[in-house]
């Protein structure tokens, strides 16, 4: 009996993810929902520019490469030339919420009818830890190595909340992947985030707290912790905007 | 061909691109480039086709590179300042090999410039605004007709080259109106194995994709790119040249600096001074065998330009500098006159 | 034969709609034409002006430097244009809205009160039409031909019943003398 096997929409191909990093489980998670709604083959992915650079070797999928923060851009040409086809982009926090945040406020408001997976962990990974749009007050990074100021750097960006502000998205929801419990959650909302695009329903994005322990610093099961303890608490898990349904808050 | 219409330039490439099988169109609000983006708003929705006014130039080239990922003709439009901000994407679009048309109706710069026609958008065009090694086909209307001729074999070329093509029009080029003969429509499209259209899980997947972390696989690349701009180079020159067979003195111009070279040429040769032109339609690939051949026999060259003289160097190095290049410029959305480039005629006649 | 017409005057003015008119004209009767627009934020209640090309050659420069024909819709037109005409050219001055004389001696000048006119047919906006009709009367290269035919390429379908006042405004100015 098989337990446990890899969706069909991954390749073979060996992630180059670091150890204890859970964009593994997120890929994971969407392949899953891409299986289990049997779209396979009309699927097309965008990938972004920071850690998920090289998604497009991963998913089984037609794939796209876009660059840094345009994602949402490149998807909506995807949508508009192919309406019939299942369009999703995987980004950062970098790419998604400071150098393409008006791409994803525009396809946000628009509605634009793709599926966004924004994975947040609070820094780059790709280019070796600094600071990013969502990092912690306080929290020390490369570039922000006496802890972010927020006098200088500002504060960090709660994007489920302000995008759910806007009249126009259909589905705006934040999931964790630190324990069991959330990753099942996680499973089912990008499901939906998924299955929203396929009913025409609209822009539907899912926020996925995550981890990073390399450039945090930390082993991977201190990494899971400081996201329960740290992240969590300022990055509350919940369903924001649910059009078709009544928000609901965790 | 159908019944000659009054249109203006800019009507006349967004009508032309319709024709030319172009469904999709992504643009930002800019002068003196509008009207393109206006007229497609009004058609596109006729047709079943796409108008999408994007949140930035960033954000509409971007729409134009997955369009073009999925295989279908695509275009945006700007000027200027526009298209600096649409380089990024540019630069990724050649590096995917995708075809797309960008059109450029250049006004006054640097910066934010003017409004003005202008030509100094050139270097951007043809040396690769964006980073990274690449080139886009770029073709210079010189009228409205042009506007519509041109847009159709853009969309050609790119699909055939694999490569985003330009039309660098101008602000005249795309106010004026002239009487047009619009293309019949029947473009013809060529299979694209490559395009992102889902794998109908009956191929492996496709991949649009400007990265290689492998230098070799990126030199690779790179290599292949270029021989096939090679073939561009050796099978797409275009340029009209006019009374330069014994031409003593050739003017060098493309666009409105053309038109009015011509009337300076024409009065010229009333008062029996040799002068020619040669005006490239395309501005890369660049005449060079043309201009090289005409300096075994012309005693000077005259770039026109309105900018501060950057097709001069690619005139200069078509002809090895074996003879004088002078240059006579406008600049800042300034046109020269046909006395302003007359009198840059006569004092070349009397130096050479 | 080419005729290089200048228009100038206010926004609003429907200078560059005489324009068109006149280019269209030309395009009816297989002429060459070309018809250029000043365009920017001057278009937006300052001074507009637009450029027609009529020709039986193909049309080299669409920029008009040096009119065979100036139309001068209000004073700053006639002052920023006046010595730009071709000697022998002609000048057409709204007398309505223009006080002073042209200095030139070396050009035909034509004083019209069109905006005067245009009020006394009931269609003040018309002035530049009234004009155009002058023009047509004066100018040997343009004919009296197809005035309708080319108001019908103009005017909108949605205005059509413009199109009857347009051409009275047009003989208005034809039938006029100075």
């Amino acid at each position: 009996m098989v337990v446990f096997q890899k969706p069909k929409s991954l390749t073979d191909a060996e992630l180059h993810y670091c150890p204890g990093c859970t964009h593994g489980i997120i890929h994971r998670l969407v392949a899953e929902a891409i299986d289990t709604l049997g779209v396979e083959g009309k699927t097309i992915g965008v990938a972004p520019v920071g850690c998920a650079v090289m998604a497009y070797n991963y998913f089984a999928c037609d794939m796209v490469e876009a660059a840094h923060g345009r994602a949402p851009a490149v998807a909506t040409g995807l949508k508009r030339s192919l309406p019939e086809n299942v369009i999703f982009t995987y980004q950062g926090d970098g790419d998604l919420a400071s150098i393409g945040m008006a791409e994803t406020v525009h396809a946000a408001t628009r509605n634009e009818n793709i599926t966004v997976i924004f994975v947040n962990n609070a820094i780059y990974g790709m280019t070796g830890g600094q600071m990013a749009p969502t990092s912690l007050p306080g929290q020390v990074t490369q570039t922000s190595p006496y802890g972010r100021d927020v006098t200088v750097a500002g504060y960090p960006i709660r994007v489920c909340e302000m995008l759910a502000k806007l009249d126009g998205p259909e589905f705006i929801a934040r999931v964790a992947v630190n324990n069991v419990k959330n990753v099942k959650a996680a499973g089912k909302t990008i499901l939906k985030a998924f299955q929203n695009q396929i009913e025409g329903k609209g822009f539907s994005l899912v926020e996925v707290v995550s981890s990073c322990p390399t450039n945090w610093g930390m082993t991977p099961v201190k990494a899971l912790e400081w996201v329960e303890n740290n992240m969590i608490p300022y990055y509350p898990l919940g369903v924001y905007k649910d059009r078709s349904a009544e928000v609901t808050e965790q | 061909m159908s019944e000659k219409v009054l249109m203006k330039g800019n009507e006349a490439i967004a009508e032309a691109a319709i024709r030319a099988g172009c469904r999709h169109y992504f643009g930002y609000p800019i002068t003196p480039q509008t009207e393109l983006a206006a007229y497609m708003s009004k058609r596109m929705p006729k047709i079943g086709g796409v108008f999408l006014q994007a949140e930035s130039e960033i954000a509409a080239i971007n729409m134009v590179y997955g369009v073009a990922g999925t295989g279908k003709r695509v275009m945006t439009s700007s000027s200027s300042p526009g298209v600096s901000l649409k380089q990024e994407g540019i630069s990724y679009i050649a590096g995917s090999d995708l075809p797309a048309l960008i059109v450029n109706v250049q006004r006054g710069g640097p910066g934010l410039g003017g409004i003005q026609p202008s030509q100094s958008d050139y270097f951007q065009a043809t040396k690769g605004g964006g980073h990274g090694d690449y080139h886009l086909i770029v073709l210079t209307p010189a009228s409205v007709q042009e506007m519509a001729d041109l847009t159709g074999l853009a969309f050609d070329l790119a699909d055939k080259y694999r490569m985003p093509a330009m039309l660098l029009a101008d602000g005249t080029t795309g106010q004026m109106m002239e009487p047009v003969a619009l293309p019949e429509e029947a473009p013809v499209l060529i299979d694209k194995p490559w395009a992102v259209t889902g794998t109908g899980m009956a191929r492996r997947h496709n991949i649009i994709n400007s990265l290689y972390l492998q230098p070799d696989e990126l030199e690779k690349m790179n290599f292949a790119r270029f021989e096939r701009y090679a073939e561009v180079e050796k099978n797409e020159v275009r340029y009209e040249s006019f009374l330069t067979e014994d031409a003593d003195i050739v003017i060098v111009a493309f666009g409105i600096a053309a038109r009015v070279s011509k009337n300076a040429v024409v009065a010229a040769r009333k008062e029996g001074i040799k002068a020619g032109l040669i005006r490239p339609i395309t501005v890369w690939p660049f005449p060079k065998q043309a201009l090289s051949d005409l300096a075994n026999t012309a005693k000077g060259f005259i770039s026109v330009e309105l900018s501060m003289g950057q097709m001069i160097e690619d005139v200069r190095l078509s002809i090895h500098d074996r003879k004088p290049v002078r240059l006579c410029n406008r600049a800042g959305g300034m046109i020269p006159s046909p006395d302003e480039v007359l009198a840059a005629i006569r004092k070349m006649q009397e130096e050479v | 034969m080419t005729t290089e017409i200048l228009i100038a005057g206010f926004g609003g003015q429907g200078v560059l709609f005489a324009g068109k008119f006149l280019a269209y004209k030309g395009l009816i009767e297989d002429r060459q034409v070309s018809w250029l627009p000043s365009y920017g934020p001057e278009m937006r209640g300052g001074t507009a002006n637009c450029s027609v090309i009529l020709s039986d050659d193909p049309v080299g420069s669409p920029i008009v430097s040096k009119p065979m024909i100036l139309m001068a819709m209000n004073l700053p037109s006639l002052d920023k244009y006046e010595n730009d005409v071709l000697p022998g050219g002609m000048i057409f001055v709204d007398s309505t809205l223009i006080s002073r004389k042209v200095t030139r001696t070396d050009v035909k000048v034509f004083y019209i009160p069109s905006t005067q006119l245009a009020k006394d047919i009931g269609a003040p906006t018309l002035a530049n039409m009234v004009m155009t009709g002058k023009v047509i009367r004066e100018c040997a290269d343009i004919s009296d031909q197809n005035l309708e035919a080319a108001l019908g390429k103009v005017v909108s379908a949605r205005h059509a019943d413009l199109k009857e006042i347009n051409l009275k405004a047009l003989q208005t100015g034809m039938e006029y003398a100075d």
